[in-house]
Order: structure tokens, then sequence, then C-alpha cells
């Protein structure tokens, strides 16, 4: 058996996640690349004697450090240990693609291109003559289409060949301007007999680019004396030919124009009179009028049938955890443990899950935007929005996000390459209210509004946390971020169906992510919140209320004492303790002690804000019967301002620690995550402190 | 001497020079935005912010204030 380690190399959007999928049905890993939370996915399989492993390279439209997406693909490309690289390349769209090819030329390492879309292509007549590409750029092309899956045999056998061949030298020819300083060097190179592991041509290519290491290791050589005015020659007569004396420039001019003299030479376009289809729904999507009342469309019905369906599936669960509850105090008796395990850890877990058929579909909505084509579109309609604001197009993408989670929506501020508008970015995701929040609000209200209305309530508190967002970001770019703005450049991929796969691929890992959270974090803190409530014992006080309930009269007055005892319980237990202590700070917006401790835990993750409520409010009223449910108890005993005030807190203030974590790496120090604490939580006592005003005049 | 911001939709022309510096230079010339290369006007947002170009077989958005910086010849 021998390794075969491959690099996958692609432009974005040139479908490089459905190769590899196509690749291999084994399960896809993924993980992180170290030291930075770019993401990396890698496959491994075993073919003909060879255990190949394949590392998909996040996507680069060229060599350069523009975002750290592009700076982990360099890096890697240019410093890790591997075979050689597939060079993924949209055949629709070869001759920018190349422009990539040219330069991975330059690294010297085995490769293969993978002329992928070729279903598209010959639909959208296009016509390769996959052998000559092959002789002009030096390494072998194949054909391939990741979605109809042919081609995918013959890329992997070739992959294998290429590797038990000895590496033919790169055939990337300049410009005779060029071409005629890198054989002067050659020849220089040569008389001097100069030992150099590098071909000489490469050598002096390299030389000719400025390459940093290159001069590093051969300055300190004897033959530097004598190079060095040879080299200052060349690249004079460069400067004088290109009238520029950038030498990137010059490099970046010459390798587009033999992408552009490959495409001219294997190409050709038959026309196909059909107006294409990306062109049809575009005249419609980005409309000049139409285009954003789409969008907004889009996003209403994304949320309603997030409400609507999604509350099919989560009364299933209610019911499966209830009962679970039940059947653990049956096996664990009514003591102690018992209590443990159904108050504490079963329902704090159970209210988590009951959210998971929401998150489900609020994830799977956002990765059918990403993977159609559709963000691109919608972020070139908002950015003249977007930008009034201080924004970029793109910050639309993390903003979006974050209406799933934080914690991506963080990292996916990364392909803002200007550090100001990214922190800017970063500073205002937490008002777009993510997943975890929706069970807050769910919760609240389906507690104060009727069925029919709870869609539109939800709606609104969405965008209003957005609309707060916006307004916070020009705050800050006026006063903190002041500066130039990052230019707007960015592809419009063509329109694809979704492949099924891969959404749902998507969509799983952030299912079992999240259930992940409620088994671990949850379940711990749940544990956590159930002990803080239910100690110190109070022994006395217990019996003291036993003796009154014994000697009451009605059942009413039986009731009534109980859920006195319940309350007072709470009240002197470390949970009520902590929440008393700093009550006084949420007074004002009306908070009792209960909701301030709900605030709290609230800190760690949003999601242990309901199961602290279900724990907290199901103590006193578990004795009625007909009010069973979490959302009955909170109508009944939170007056409808507090509600407001509580729903406009929650919407601003921090996500939660693990969000806190990742906002702090993206952000660049923990200072930042201090800036952001003060900001949110400032903002956020400030509008609850307004809208419980409001509301009570209201009401 | 024009910009790609100064033509209307569907307007074709070609690229004489892009007068932007390092990171952004690289960055448009990757997509295809550099000296010599056709390009045509396929949508102006409604307020006038960002435009969508076609070049070669692609299609790449970018902003008024970047358009500026890109002188071009109408075709």
């Amino acid at each position: 058996m021998k390794n075969l380690k491959i690099a996958l190399v692609g432009q974005p959007n040139v479908g490089k996640s459905m190769l590899i999928n196509a690749i291999s049905n084994s399960k896809l890993r993924v993980g992180n690349f170290s030291g930075v939370t770019v993401e990396k996915a890698e496959v491994s399989f075993d073919f003909h004697n060879h255990t190949i492993k394949i590392i998909d390279l996040p996507g680069t439209y060229s060599l350069n450090e523009y975002t750290q997406d592009e700076r982990v693909t360099k890096d890697f490309l240019e410093n890790e240990e591997y075979d050689m690289i597939i060079n993924v390349v949209d055949a629709t769209n070869l001759e920018r693609n190349l422009f990539l090819t040219t330069q991975l030329l330059g690294l010297n390492k085995k490769m293969i291109v993978a002329l992928n879309m070729m279903d598209e292509a010959k639909k959208e007549g296009v016509c390769i003559d996959e052998e000559q590409l092959s002789s002009i750029l030096g390494v072998p092309c194949v054909k391939v289409s990741a979605v109809t899956k042919r081609g995918i045999g013959k890329l992997i056998n070739r992959t294998v060949d290429i590797n038990s061949f000895d590496q033919e030298s790169s055939k990337l020819v300049f410009s005779d301007t060029v071409e005629e300083e890198i054989s002067n060097l050659v020849v220089f190179l040569k008389e001097k007999k100069y030992k150099s592991e590098l071909s000489y041509r490469n050598l002096a290519i390299k030389l000719l680019e400025e390459d940093t290491k290159i001069y590093k290791n051969m300055h300190a050589k004897p033959i530097w004396t004598e190079l060095l005015p040879i080299i200052q020659k060349a690249l004079n007569h460069l400067y004088i030919h290109y009238s520029t004396k950038d030498i990137e420039e010059i490099f970046s001019q010459e390798k587009a124009s033999f992408a552009k003299g490959a495409v001219l030479e294997t190409v050709e376009f038959k026309k196909v009179d059909k107006k294409s289809f990306t062109k049809k729904i575009d005249s419609i999507l980005i409309h000049k009028f139409f285009g954003i009342p789409i969008f907004l469309f889009f996003m209403w019905g994304l949320f309603q049938l997030t409400f609507e369906i999604g509350s099919i599936p989560m009364d299933w669960i209610d019911i499966f955890f209830g009962s679970l509850g039940e059947y653990a105090k049956t096996v664990f008796g009514d003591g102690e443990l018992g209590s443990l395990i159904a108050d504490g850890a079963i329902a704090g877990v159970g209210a988590v899950v009951m959210f998971l058929p929401n998150i489900i579909i609020l994830f799977l909505g956002i990765a059918l935007l990403e993977t159609t084509g559709y963000m691109s579109r919608v972020a070139f309609l908002l950015d003249g929005f977007f930008h009034k604001f201080g924004l970029h197009g793109k910050s639309f993408i993390p903003l979006v996000t974050g209406f799933g989670c934080s914690v991506p929506a963080y990292m996916s501020a990364r392909t803002l390459k200007n550090d100001r508008d990214r922190l800017l970015t970063l500073f205002i995701i937490g008002f777009m209210s993510c997943g975890a929040k929706l069970p807050i609000f769910v919760l609240f209200a389906g507690a104060f509004f009727s069925e029919e209305q709870a869609g539109n309530v939800l709606f609104i508190i969405y965008i209003m946390g957005a609309m707060f967002g916006l307004v916070s970001a020009k705050v800050l770019k006026v006063f903190v971020f002041k500066g130039k703005d990052e230019p707007f450049v960015m592809e419009m991929p063509k329109y694809r169906m979704p492949s099924f796969k891969l959404i749902w691929h998507t969509v799983a890992s952030k299912a079992l992510m999240y259930l992940k959270k409620a088994g671990t974090f949850i379940l711990i803190a749940s544990v956590l919140i159930w002990f803080a409530s239910n100690y110190p014992k109070q022994p006395e006080l217990e019996e003291q209320f036993t003796q009154k309930i014994e000697i009451a009269l009605s059942e009413n007055e039986k009731l009534e004492l109980s859920n006195e005892l319940a309350e007072t319980l709470l009240e002197k237990s470390y949970l009520g303790t902590i929440g008393k202590f700093s009550q006084p700070f949420f007074a004002p917006l009306g908070f009792d002690w209960k909701l301030t401790v709900a605030l709290g835990t609230g800190l760690a993750a949003k999601e242990v804000v309901v199961a602290t409520m279900g724990i907290l409010y199901s103590l006193g009223g578990d004795v009625d019967e007909s009010n069973s449910g979490l959302i009955d108890e909170i109508s009944k005993n939170i007056p409808f301002p507090v509600a407001i005030s509580f729903i406009l807190f929650t919407m601003i203030y921090l996500p939660c620690l693990a969000a806190a974590v990742v906002f702090t790496k993206e952000a660049g120090g923990y200072k930042y995550l201090g800036y952001l604490f003060v900001f949110t939580t400032m903002t956020a006592w400030i509008i609850a402190f307004i809208g419980y005003h409001i509301a009570q005049i209201v009401v | 001497m024009i910009s790609l911001a100064d033509l209307t939709t569907d307007e074709e022309a070609v690229i004489l020079n892009v007068k932007a510096q390092g990171e952004l230079k690289e960055r448009l010339a990757s997509f295809g935005l550099r000296k010599g290369s056709v390009v045509k006007v396929k949508v102006l947002s409604i307020t006038k912010s960002t435009l969508e170009v076609k070049i070669g077989t692609g299609m790449i958005a970018l902003r008024f204030e970047e358009a500026k910086k890109i002188e071009v010849e109408r075709i």
C-alpha cells in the first residue's frame, strides 16, 4: 500500500465540495486547519493499492493573501507536505479559472486538472479540446462532472498513474520579452555550474518574480555578486517593456495572457441562442424594483415555515420527554435522585431538544440560499443599503448566518478583508437573533399572543433586532471604526440546483452540533441549575409548612400553602440568592429574581434560559393540573410589559459562551470581548428600559 | 476619459487602465478586470451603488466607487 496525499484546489463556486463527495462516498471528515478556524474537509479511501487522502482546501481566486481562507490555502500549498494537486476548474468559465492554474504550475508539484461541470459546458455550447489543453499546460486534464459523476473514475485512475511517473517540468511559457531574460539567466547559471534543487529555468523565473525565499537562500552564496547585475539588467528591461515597476503586476499579466492564449487555442464556443437559465432568473431576482421585495418575501416565508411546520414535531418531542421524565421517576423514585434526573437533566435537555425542528428548518433555508447562488445576489442587492450603515454587502452573509448561530457567523465574517469592516460586522452579529434565542421568543410569543399572530410576532422580533443592529453599526462606524471602506468586488456564481447530499450534510452537521451542545454543555448546566435551585435544603421550613398544610381546612388553602412553600424554598436557594443579589440592576426593567436568574444562566447558552425557566416556574405550578405547560405558567406569572422588556433584553445581550470564545478569536483579543460585553449589555439595558415603559403606557 | 461607472446597461467596453493599487488591483485582476479585458454592463442597482458586469463567461459585482477606478473605452 502506498500513501497518496492530494490537495484539492480551485476557485470558489467550481463544485469542489460536490466533486469530493462524488469521488468518495466514505465519510467526509470535517475539522479545522490548525491554529485557525477555517474548515478543513478530508476524505480517505483505498484504490488500487493506494491509500488516497484528499484534502479540500478553501476556495481561492488566486494565490494571494486577500482573505483568511486564501491565506490558509496558500500556506498549505507552499509549506505542507503533499504528493500532488488536483486543480478543479469550472469548464464554463475557463479563462478566469486557468489564471489560478498558471499560479499553481509555478509551485512545481505534480498536478492534474479536473475540468468540472462538463455537463453544463456542453449545454452552453462550450467545447474543450482537453488533449490540446493538456499539452499546453504540461499537466493532464480530465473532463468530469461532479453532478452526473462522469469522468470521476478516469480522474482517479490518472491521478494514481501520474503519481508513479516522474514529474514533468511545467510548460508555462511567457512572452518573448520575459523568455529572453529567463534564458539569459539560465545560460549564466549553466556556465557557473550552479548547484540547485530547482531546475535552472524555474530558478530563473523565481529570481525574476523576486521570490523572497530564493533571494534569502542565494544572496549568501558566492555566485550572488555576479548574478545581481544580470538580474538588475533583466528587471530593467521588463520595467521598460511593461511601463511599470510592479513585478507582481507584470507576471500577473503574463499569466493572464497565457491563460487567455490557452483558452483561445482549445475552446470553441458554439452559439446557443437560448437565454441562459441564470440570466432568466437574474432578470427577476435582481430586478431593480422587485429584487428586494422578493428577497424579503423569501425571508418571511422561511420564518413562517420555521414556526408553522416546526411546531408539529415539537409537540411530539415535548410529549416524549414528558413521559420519559415520568418514567425516570418511577425507576429512580420520587426522592432526590428521581428529581435530579427527571426535573434537572431530562427536563433541561428536553426543553432544548424540543427546538431542534426549528433549527433544522432555519439552517436548511440558509444552506439553500448559499448553495443555489442566491446569497451573492442578495449581497449585490443589499450593498447599497448596507453601505449606508457603514457595512459591506458581504456583511450580509455573516449577518444572515447570525440568524442561525453566531458561532459560524463570526467565522464567516472572515470574507471581509478590511479589519475595521470585519470588526464592525462582528460587533453587530449578536443583534441578529440566533437559533438558540428562538426558543425564548417562541415561548413568549406563544404565551402572550394568539397562535395566528405568533409567526408574525416572531418575524417582527427578528426584523427589529436586525434594525437595532444596523443603527448600532452606523453609530459604531461614525464614532469607533472610522476610516476607509473595503472595496466591494465579488463573483456572481451561476444559479445551480442544490445538491441534496451537500445540503443534507450541512444541515445534519449543524443539527448534530446543536444536539451535542444539548447533550453535554446544557446537560451539565441543567444539573447545576437544578442543584442551585434545590439547595441548601430547608428542613425546618418544610416541616412548618407540612404541619400548616395538614391542618388546613379547604383544598384551596392546601394548594396555596404548598405553592408558597415551593416559592419560599426557591427564594432561599443558591439560585434565588444570586438572583436577588443582581436583581436591583434589573429592577428598572421590571425583572423579578427569577427572570434575572434566567438571564444570567443565558450567558452560558441561550438554550439554558428556557430550561431554567422550566425549572423555576414548574416547581410552583406542578400541583395545579389545569396549567400543565410552561407557556401557561409564563403568561400567568409575567406581566405583559415585563415580557416585552425581557424579549428586548434577550434580543441584544451576549449570545453564549461558545460564541464569546469564537468572537474573541476572530476579533483578535480579549479586550474586544470586553468591549462587546459592555456594548451589548448597555444597549440591551437601554432598549429594554424604553420598551418596558412604552409597553406600560400602551397596555 | 470615461470609467466603467459611466456605462449604462448592455454597453460594452474595453479596459484601458485599472487605477487601483496593491491588493485591490490584484483582486480585480484575478476576476479578469485587467487591461485589455472586454466588459459588458448587465445590471445597475436601483440606487446606482452597485453594478454587475460580464467578463468572458463570468459575472462580477462591484461598487461604483471601484468601477470609477477602471478606465474604459466604449466599443
